[in-house]
């Protein structure tokens, strides 16, 4: 590649962390602030008032270790609403690549009539407004038990995942060679080590972007938590909308680093497997 | 030392307008060496697939040592199979994947290390057990392979395509491993090509395969010299061909009455057909053979090396003839030549 053009490229790269990152350090002044008002650059004054009235550090004088554990074990409704996110997304991650993997070998190994019918309806969900089906759901739910409860909540949040999570492991698939498993089964390996020793090695990379793209999309759920769960299903972008719209941005900011943090640290763990280099989308096929 | 029986076997995808395998009958003895040679798409592998347990047959049946196979799972049959791109396991190195059928068993971990060594050097790679497969070059992959497959000591040894994905001079020293390894070890081995020089080479006996059925099952001496039919022979370079008519102990032909002494006179149709290799063909100029003899005009010479190729026009008849080079009567085109088939080495088909 022509040397300026790289430079451009680089700069164009550092253009993009910057602007994704700008507001990230704006929120975080704001989260430890007290009273940051427009024209101050910076605010007058730090401050952890935020964080105690998201009561997840104690009030001045009682930060000790047995303060820290008292005002945590009397279940604020962040730290509840943070446990039921990460519940809900774990359990929908693992729901979803259980349900797509089937799917995902038939799709990606095999040409068969209406695939693209079949691949069309799968990923219709991404396209249709989430309100478009979700009252449909909701008059279902409703009359079936599923609403204002967890389980109701899991099963809305398969809707928009479940075609990231098939569509992502076709991909693997479409380059993986079932003859490995051949292989394996002639050497003598039954049907259950054929899978963990050597199609799970070979898709686990593609499994885990997989998974990311499903826990992601459960963890940013706001519409379908909200209809779905009728209010009785705490998560957190529930907690950052109600508390957005309360008005205070110090809250408002600190509940946020909340909501992103862990995403953030997923992002971070998995970022190996997402870039190209990784044997991610290849499966077998391409070694 | 295993015997394997197959019986009646057929197998039909929906895909195909014909069954990919028709009616296929064989009988493998211990120990022998043999090649399912036909060209792609001929149902060779799908055979494999089944005698190993990837595919189930329509209908027929696989014996192995007098118990059939068709209920035995894959992992449970003692058939191993050597795939065509050599299917090492990435992520194992060398070690991992020769040692991974005992592993399977259960077998004691210094018990596997010892076999693995002595596997490796039966391959002669005794150095390269760290490394992974993708370090390896395409002829170590092929022997690795193999030493996977023998490491549980396998009824059957199942090669689909060895050869073809090796250059050519890897080709002949792999050629010759697998003779070696196969005649020690006393496994019986079957391999698919599509190369009938390789299948000659190496095999005890050839299933000549076209189109799902099976043509002949004999040695390749007898695919040279006696063809069971005109396709065979074409197979296996065969170009002479002349329409013949079984009469009071002779054939007759276009070109004139031939004797024959082939034993399968008997079994000779009215109609047939005889084929004669163009290396058994005689030529003189001055008609000094007793039998067998026919005039006929030499219509090109092509000197290629070792032997010089003439075709000959013979009444109406083409005939093709291979003379080695030394020591030739000066033969030119255009000639007046005697062409002389002689009685024991022609052979005669059926139709």
């Amino acid at each position: 590649m022509n040397n300026n053009l790289k430079k451009i490229n680089i700069y164009a790269i550092y253009l993009g962390a910057i602007i994704l990152i700008l507001p990230l350090i704006a929120f975080f002044i704001n989260a430890f602030s007290f009273r940051w008002f427009y024209p101050q650059v910076i605010p007058k004054e730090l401050s952890l008032q935020a964080w105690v009235r998201l009561k997840l550090i104690p009030k001045p004088g009682q930060r000790t270790f047995e303060g820290f554990i008292e005002l945590w074990a009397s279940n604020p409704a962040v730290i509840k609403a943070l446990l039921n996110s990460l519940s809900i997304g774990f359990l929908v991650t693992i729901v979803s690549i259980i349900i797509a993997l089937p799917a995902s070998r038939v799709l990606g190994l095999l040409n068969f009539r209406f695939k693209k019918l079949i691949i069309f309806i799968m990923v219709s969900p991404t396209i249709l407004p989430p309100i478009a089906f979700v009252l449909g759901l909701n008059i279902n739910f409703i009359s079936w038990g599923f609403s204002g409860n967890y389980f109701g909540v899991c099963l809305v949040h398969l809707v928009p995942i479940m075609p990231y999570v098939v569509l992502t492991m076709t991909g693997i698939f479409a380059n993986y060679n079932p003859d490995f498993e051949h292989q394996a089964r002639t050497l003598g390996a039954n049907k259950t080590r054929t899978f963990l020793l050597i199609t799970l090695p070979a898709i686990a990379p593609g499994m885990v972007v997989a998974a990311l793209f499903a826990f992601l999309v459960s963890w940013s759920q706001y519409l379908l938590t909200f209809l779905i769960g009728a209010g009785k299903v705490m998560t957190l972008p529930l907690l950052v909308f109600s508390t957005a719209s309360s008005g205070n941005p110090a809250l408002t900011a600190a509940i946020s680093i909340i909501f992103i943090f862990p995403a953030i640290l997923i992002l971070f763990f998995t970022s190996k497997f997402v870039s190209g280099e990784s044997g991610a989308t290849s499966g077998f096929g391409k070694i | 030392m295993s015997k394997l029986n197959i019986k009646n076997l057929i197998k039909s995808f929906p895909s195909m307008d014909r069954p990919a395998v028709n009616n296929v009958n064989l009988d493998i003895e211990s120990g022998e060496l043999v090649a399912f040679l036909g060209p792609s798409g001929c149902g060779k592998t799908t055979i494999l697939k089944m005698i190993t347990g990837l595919f189930q047959p329509d209908s027929g049946d696989i014996i192995l040592d007098e118990q059939s196979l068709l209920k035995i799972p894959t992992e449970k049959r003692g058939v191993v199979m050597v795939f065509q791109n050599y299917l090492l396991f990435p992520y194992m190195n060398v070690n991992e994947n020769v040692g991974f059928a005992l592993k399977m068993k259960g077998v004691d971990k210094n018990i596997i290390d010892q076999k693995v060594k002595e596997m490796l050097e039966l391959v002669k790679l005794p150095d390269i057990g760290l490394r992974k497969p993708k370090q390896l070059s395409g002829g170590q992959q092929q022997r690795v392979a193999l030493a996977r497959a023998l490491i549980s000591n396998p009824r059957i040894l199942l090669l689909d395509e060895p050869l073809s994905n090796l250059d050519a001079h890897l080709r002949d020293e792999m050629r010759d491993l697998i003779v070696t390894i196969q005649q020690k070890l006393k496994v019986t081995t079957i391999f698919v090509t599509h190369d009938q020089e390789e299948a000659v080479l190496l095999a005890d006996k050839i299933a000549l395969i076209f189109d799902g059925e099976l043509q002949n099952f004999t040695s390749p001496k007898n695919y040279y010299e006696k063809p069971k039919n005109i396709k065979a022979a074409k197979f296996f370079g065969g170009v002479n061909f002349i329409n013949a008519k079984k009469h009071n102990d002779k054939l007759s032909t276009n070109i004139g009455t031939v004797h024959y002494k082939g034993e399968n006179y008997t079994d000779l149709n009215e109609d047939n057909i005889i084929t004669i290799r163009p290396e058994n063909i005689k030529l003189s100029k001055n008609n000094d053979f007793n039998d067998n003899s026919f005039k006929g005009l030499i219509k090109s010479v092509i000197f290629s090396g070792t032997h010089t190729r003439y075709k000959i026009i013979v009444k109406d008849l083409e005939l093709e003839c291979s003379l080695q080079s030394v020591g030739l009567q000066d033969i030119k085109t255009d000639d007046t030549i005697y062409v002389h088939l002689p009685s024991d080495k022609i052979w005669a088909m059926n139709e």
